[in-house]
């Protein structure tokens, strides 16, 4: 008997060895305990985010694992500092993988992107919050929620504060859904680039440069993105200044913008609630408005079958930004009443369904026509925009598609 | 919706995946101690191998902060590598490449007061290849096993007699596949023909690396060396113009990440030594997801204007959010950040 009792005593001891282990560690340096166990998961293993503000050095990386749960508290109890991080420029890095779930935890303040995912088929973001603290500022990071070249994207009921180019950025991916989430202080809320097959709905952005993009840009590796519904969003007020390091195509977008679509095909944008955004409600435009020369031959820069309906537009009577030359040619032209749904006039030649605007309430218009308008300086200002919506109308064929998809 | 690229970017390698690592313990390919394996005649901080491990160099080394490096390849006895014109040679299952990084006290007396400070293995698994860092002890009698990585305090005598202390980075085991990756398997780097296609002082006299793998019988298929390129040393002004150099440079210190299949190509920015498209390689090429990176700067290379060249502005940090590369160092890479320059400064304006 006493035997037998002794038998198992040491039986739990040598059961709790590698528990004692892990304990240890995470008293001892959480940065290195989270790194190893990273390293070392198994298939089907959470990995616990212990609850406090925990200071990490180096990014933390996930490379070729599958089915892994990495798991805080909850955003506002497991908290990743990166404010005295030197070196890697991510907070956190997942590659090769596969089935990963971020779920409960805060990432601040890293050197680069809070969160990047490449390579990764099946990435879910729920619960997570990437996090500038110091406010809009050119030294942030540039993404905060950051899968790229990924299949099977979901990003749920998470925030993003703060980021120097997009808080929530999914690019060169494939099956996406971005929904229920929170971007407020960046430069771009949410921005769906060069990916096809995405859901944005049930977001609220608010007081960013941008609130929503959807963007095809050249000399990328996926290079088109199509089939991307941006609906039931509330987008407004993002109203702030463009804090994107000069350089960055981000940094073009105009402060006051709701939703700008660039160079995208295939994009659908309805029942949102679009308001107080002061220059643009919706920008729908081509590359050549970056002024960038194209030297990608695969690449097509224009917009096409765009389409725009039963959206609801509203805004204050106030002044456009006047820190870009459109901004100001708008606020020439327009005064305090700038137009809600913005398009620069280039149709692809090559097709015929370019952009259908329908039911959008009250909302205006205006086709700034700039293959035509933009040959001199002061040509915009002799010029009269077309403000007839009545090339742009949706055709029969098109109001039972989104019927259906209503 | 037209897919211009068909298939290929559908990401067609994922089903590849799953033979990957999942479910293997990378622990179970390494031993605990660099002494288990038994590359080298004691007392092991001489570094003098054992019959089966070969010395080797590359023609143009990757920069990690002035750390000194002694290269080895160990083969599966009676096996073979197989020789490819392009990209690393294949190396049969259980080969391993092992590297050291020492300082020697003053680096213009590269061969006193040795400072070892880990060794590498790259080890080629039936799970294929993985990577391992094997810290030395304070002694300088063995090295240990460390997955998590580790940060020494390192310090030496540059080239110009100023002492330089600073915290040196031993990478974990996910890093090492940061740079060594290709379409997310892992592969060695170094062992490429045109980086081994030079001589080398072996102890038994000089000779051409390539040819005496080859009398070894560690190589099977090598066509006759003298037709195959040849990647200049970048610090021998000797051995190329400077555009070969800078290439070169590049190739070896940024085209791991920035190449088809590496994480950097979702830059768009491509600087593998074969590249010829200017716009691939930054030239006038604005920069995607740089974030601050870009420095406040247009492009990732103006010609004939280094100061407003992004890729300069990169190298000269070291600010984690603005370095290139992002791994592996933590000082500025002087010598090949003037070569850039000038290789800039010489292309033709626009």
């Amino acid at each position: 008997m006493k035997n037998q009792l002794n038998f198992s005593i040491m039986k739990v001891i040598h059961q709790s060895i590698p528990l004692l282990f892990m304990v240890g560690l995470l008293f001892a340096n959480i940065e290195r305990s989270l790194q190893t166990q990273f390293i070392l998961a198994e298939p089907g293993d959470t990995i616990t985010i212990p609850k406090g503000l925990h200071a990490i050095r180096g990014t933390l990386s996930i490379d070729g694992k599958s089915d892994l749960i990495i798991r805080g508290q909850s955003m506002d109890q497991s908290i990743l500092s990166f404010s005295n991080q030197d070196e890697g420029a991510q907070g956190i890095s997942i590659t090769n993988s596969i089935n990963i779930t971020l779920e409960g935890f805060t990432v601040q303040d890293t050197k680069g992107d809070a969160i990047k995912i490449q390579y990764t088929d099946g990435i879910v973001f729920r619960h997570v919050k990437a996090e500038w603290t110091g406010g809009p500022k050119e030294t942030n990071g540039a993404y905060g929620l950051y899968p790229v070249q990924c299949q099977n994207v979901l990003i749920e009921n998470s925030v993003s504060i703060g980021a120097s180019d997009a808080g929530i950025y999914v690019g060169q991916s494939n099956e996406i859904i971005v929904r229920y989430n929170t971007a407020f202080d960046n430069v771009a809320g949410i921005e769906i680039e060069n990916s096809n097959n995405a859901k944005v709905y049930k977001n609220h952005t608010y007081n960013n440069t941008g609130g929503i993009l959807v963007f095809d840009l050249p000399d990328l590796v996926q290079k088109k993105g199509g089939n991307v519904h941006v609906f039931d969003n509330l987008i407004e007020s993002n109203n702030l200044f463009n804090f994107a390091p000069p350089g960055n195509i981000v940094g073009k977008v105009l402060p006051g913008t709701g939703i700008l679509i660039l160079a995208c095909s295939d994009v659908h944008i309805y029942q949102n609630t679009i308001r107080n955004n002061k220059s643009v409600g919706t920008g729908v435009v081509s590359y050549f408005m970056t002024e960038e020369a194209i030297k990608d031959s695969l690449y097509n820069p224009y917009t096409a079958d765009v389409h725009i309906y039963n959206n609801v537009y509203d805004r204050w009577p106030g002044l456009p930004t006047l820190d870009y030359d459109v901004g100001k040619l708008l606020a020439v032209k327009y005064g305090r009443n700038t137009p809600d749904i913005i398009y620069d006039g280039m149709q692809d030649p090559e097709i015929t369904t370019g952009l259908c605007i329908q039911n959008n309430g009250r909302a205006r218009f205006t086709d700034l026509d700039i293959e035509h308008n933009f040959e001199e300086w002061y040509s915009p200002f002799l010029s009269n925009f077309s403000e007839d919506m009545s090339p742009h109308t949706c055709g029969n064929e098109h109001r039972l598609v989104s019927k259906e998809k209503q | 919706m037209i897919n211009i690229l068909g298939k290929t970017n559908r990401f067609a390698f994922f089903p590849l995946l799953f033979s990957l690592l999942f479910g293997v313990n990378p622990l179970k390919y390494a031993k605990p101690k660099l002494s288990d394996y038994d590359f080298f005649k004691n007392p092991m901080a001489d570094h003098q191998p054992q019959e089966d491990v070969l010395p080797y160099d590359v023609s143009a080394q990757l920069f990690s902060d002035y750390a000194l490096k002694s290269r080895f390849i160990v083969l599966p006895s009676g096996e073979q590598l197989t020789y490819k014109p392009d990209g690393s040679f294949d190396f049969p299952v259980e080969s391993i490449l092992i590297k050291t990084f020492y300082y020697p006290a003053d680096l213009r007396l590269p061969k006193e007061n040795l400072q070892f400070m880990e060794t590498r293995l790259l080890v080629h698994t039936p799970d294929g290849w993985m990577g391992f860092a094997y810290v030395w002890n304070d002694q300088q009698t063995d090295a240990f096993l460390e997955i998590a990585g580790e940060r020494m305090d390192a310090s030496f005598v540059d080239y110009a007699g100023n002492y330089v202390n600073f915290e040196y980075s031993v990478p974990n085991f996910n890093q090492c596949k940061g740079c060594h990756v290709n379409q997310g398997h892992m592969i060695p780097i170094g062992p490429k023909a045109r980086l081994l296609n030079h001589e080398f002082d072996y102890n038994d006299g000089k000779m051409n690396q390539l040819e005496k793998w080859d009398i070894l019988g560690m190589i099977s298929g090598l066509p006759n060396v003298s037709s195959l390129s040849y990647t200049p040393d970048y610090n021998d002004i000797q051995s190329g113009t400077i555009e070969e150099r800078a290439r070169a440079l590049i190739d070896i210190n940024c085209a791991h990440c920035h190449r088809v299949g590496a994480p950097g190509e979702t830059s768009g920015l491509f600087l593998n030594i074969e590249e010829t498209d200017s716009t691939k390689l930054g030239v006038m090429k604005p920069p995607i997801a740089a974030g601050r990176g870009s420095g406040d700067m247009q492009y990732t290379i103006v010609p004939g204007q280094p100061e407003k060249s992004i890729m300069v502005y990169r190298m000269e940090s070291t600010d984690p959010g603005i370095m290139m590369p992002e791994l592996g160092q933590k000082l500025v890479h002087k010598d090949g950040v003037e070569l850039v320059k000038k290789w800039i400064q010489e292309m033709e304006k626009q």
